[in-house]
């Protein structure tokens, strides 16, 4: 198709096409270039000076350091490496806990509202979706009253009897708390002695702090209404004649949402999880408007982190660097999970419980894996 | 759609209906009862909100969940608006946000058009590109661009808070996906008849595109409302403040001596109107699964 516009570029209906197409993109090329694509290479190179925020980093006063920014991060045994390991720990806790529960939480409710004879589906939409739309900012200010000490959590808690925690107060990780219940105060040895990025493998296994946990069910609220829609518009694209050939062969309501719904949702899932991932490694807005990282830092994350060695410290080279592993880190892992969600054929040890019966195996190969259904015969 | 048959599948919901009635009943009954009070759940914060924006503080704490204030009080609106920077605030975030929506409008679907439908060379170069930065997570931004922003002199300035946010790598590929579904053919009878290119983009494209076009409305505007970390790298001085930046200096204490929940949450409240008003005047192309289309 392009072949026969480029030969006659100058002249008939695709005149001039050439310039008009660089004059129309140049306002997202420069505007993207300038605030994107420079920024990024000059924070790559602050991460590897030694800037401390005065005059311009390509000063001829800034030297040149290598690595020296990211080791003091990874190996310096001082205060910035402890941090950036708490840093590391509570993110990583935070990300453990909301992206499976909001992709849970959010495919459950679009199956729920997805229900054809569902009344007031509209209305249910609309109430698990408004969190979404609000600012972060008026959403942290709203759950710093709710969980404060004298809040609407621990008025209902007091209900049911419940002595609810000073909520944002609260630096204690919820694993401690409850090993704390069966009398384990103290990590065995083996935990407490070795450590990584300064912070010890007892620390690490600490699960969020009590602050941190409201932090969690806070970005479940407010995502999990994004994720539904996600899920909403799969479901409904999704043929209606698969499922009721499952139907037919006599599959439950439970069984054709795990084996013919769900498979067929893979590509939202691969999404939404992805979304996920890359959203909760960047926690920042609310630990900014909210605890600044209090309380003892176990709601400090690499984002906030990265600002707060910048801005508040004047290390720059560090603030930078934290960035970067950032960066590297929500790479990784959504090639991790891109890899782990990778389409597999049905392997033979699942497929025979299916294959005594033969017609059913075939639908059921179907619908699980569509590449493999002609050869679901002979891989017996 | 209104085939006089019955589908395979409702003759099979009336059979089992037919047969396990009083079950039906029961799953039917739970599954509203789930919904309700998650509904409950995801409703209750919002209106705990506004009530206790018009309790006193000493309200607020010994009664926090009761959604009709015993004493109604004003004061905290009053103080917001007479009494602070608060107007300040929300005219920045105004001015910011209509910009940046007009900005994004426009350049998003420029370029989205010329990615889309016009051939030069360097096109894929552009889309790759855009695709690469559109990877970038955008917290590994906030030193950078304040880096750049102080480096060329726009520091602490509106055109410092909007420029930058005038484009946006996702918007742009919204758009191009958008031209890319509708047929070429009106702008090519326009073309042969002699329309220029911005011509046939300006009076033919874009009328076309207005489902595309009201996404990116909401998108930007959401986006540049809620926006905070920007304006925390790109302003200090208080004349600048947004309301983002604002009310998170009111949550951390400025402004306020003990705790003042009601001052804080009406803020948040005020605050939460524009994305609301917004959100129910579009609530029907969010929710753009429509109700009751079935796809058989």
């Amino acid at each position: 198709m392009s072949k026969p516009a480029r030969t006659s570029r100058r002249s008939g209906i695709r005149g001039g096409e050439a310039a008009s197409g660089w004059l129309f993109t140049a306002p997202m090329i420069i505007l993207l270039g300038m605030f994107l694509v420079v920024p990024v290479l000059m924070a790559l190179w602050v991460s590897f000076s030694d800037w401390g925020g005065r005059g311009s980093p390509f000063g001829g006063n800034v030297k040149f350091v290598g690595f020296d920014n990211y080791s003091t991060l990874l190996n310096g045994g001082g205060l910035a490496e402890q941090d950036f390991g708490t840093a590391l720990r509570n993110n990583a806790w935070y990300v453990v806990l909301v992206v499976p529960i909001q992709t849970a939480l959010s495919l459950l409710l679009a199956v729920l509202v997805n229900r054809q004879i569902l009344r007031g589906r509209g209305f249910f939409r609309t109430s698990f979706y408004f969190p979404s739309v609000t600012s972060s900012v008026a959403i942290t200010v709203l759950w710093l009253f709710l969980f404060s000490s004298t809040g609407a959590i621990n008025k209902l808690l007091s209900f049911i009897g419940i002595n609810g925690p000073n909520w944002f107060n609260d630096p204690s990780g919820i694993l401690h708390n409850f090993l704390q219940l069966f009398g384990v105060t103290q990590g065995p040895a083996a935990l407490t002695d070795g450590s990584f990025l300064g912070v010890s493998w007892w620390d690490w296994l600490a699960g969020p702090s009590v602050a941190m946990t409201a932090f969690i069910l806070m970005a479940v609220f407010t995502t999990s209404g994004t994720f539904m829609l996600l899920f909403i518009a799969a479901l409904q694209n999704l043929s209606g004649e698969v499922t009721e050939a499952a139907m037919m062969d006599g599959a439950n309501g439970w069984q054709r949402f795990w084996k013919v719904t769900l498979p067929q949702l893979r590509p939202t899932l691969f999404t939404v999880l992805t979304l996920g991932l890359i959203g909760s490694w960047q926690v920042f807005d609310q630990i900014y408007t909210g605890t600044k990282g209090a309380p003892g830092k176990t709601t400090l994350t690499p984002a906030y982190l990265s600002y707060q060695s910048a801005f508040n410290n004047q290390e720059w080279g560090q603030g930078a660097a934290i960035a970067f592993i950032l960066f590297v880190i929500i790479v990784f892992f959504t090639l991790f999970q891109r890899w782990v969600l990778r389409e597999r054929p049905v392997s033979k040890r699942r497929m025979r419980p299916y294959l005594t019966n033969p017609a059913s195996a075939v639908a059921l190969a179907a619908t699980a894996t569509p590449a493999s259904t002609t050869k679901s015969g002979e891989s017996r | 759609m209104s085939a006089p048959t019955v589908s395979p599948s409702r003759k099979l919901r009336a059979l089992s209906r037919e047969k396990l009635p009083t079950r039906a009943v029961a799953g039917r009954s739970l599954m509203y009862a789930i919904l309700t009070v998650l509904a409950i759940i995801y409703i209750a914060p919002f209106l705990i909100q506004v009530a206790t924006s018009f309790k006193t503080d000493v309200e607020a704490a010994s009664n926090p969940i009761s959604l009709l204030p015993q004493t109604w009080s004003t004061a905290a609106y009053q103080k917001l608006f007479l009494n602070s920077d608060f107007p300040v605030w929300f005219k920045n975030s105004a001015i910011v946000t209509i910009f940046v929506t007009l900005g994004r409008v426009f350049f998003n679907s420029l370029a989205g058009y010329a990615l889309a439908r016009l051939q030069f060379r360097g096109r894929t170069v552009i889309f790759a590109g855009l695709i690469a930065v559109m990877s970038v997570p955008g917290v590994v931004l906030l030193i950078p661009k304040f880096l750049v922003i102080n480096q060329i002199g726009i520091y602490d300035t509106y055109v410092g808070m909007i420029v930058p946010l005038l484009t946006d790598a996702a918007g742009v590929f919204i758009m191009k996906n958008f031209f890319e579904s509708i047929p070429a053919s009106v702008e090519e009878q326009a073309r042969i008849d002699g329309a220029g290119t911005f011509r046939v983009f300006w009076s033919i494209v874009l009328p076309m595109a207005r489902p595309a076009l009201i996404t990116i409305i909401i998108l930007s505007f959401q986006g540049s409302w809620n926006e905070l970390s920007h304006f925390i790298v790109a302003t200090q001085s208080p004349e600048l403040t947004t309301l983002t930046k604002g009310v998170a200096s009111l949550a951390s204490g400025e402004l306020s001596q003990g705790t003042q929940y009601p001052l804080k949450l009406a803020a948040a409240a005020i605050m939460t109107i524009p994305v609301a008003v917004m959100f129910f005047i579009f609530q029907k192309r969010i929710m753009n699964t429509t109700d009751g289309a079935v796809k058989e």
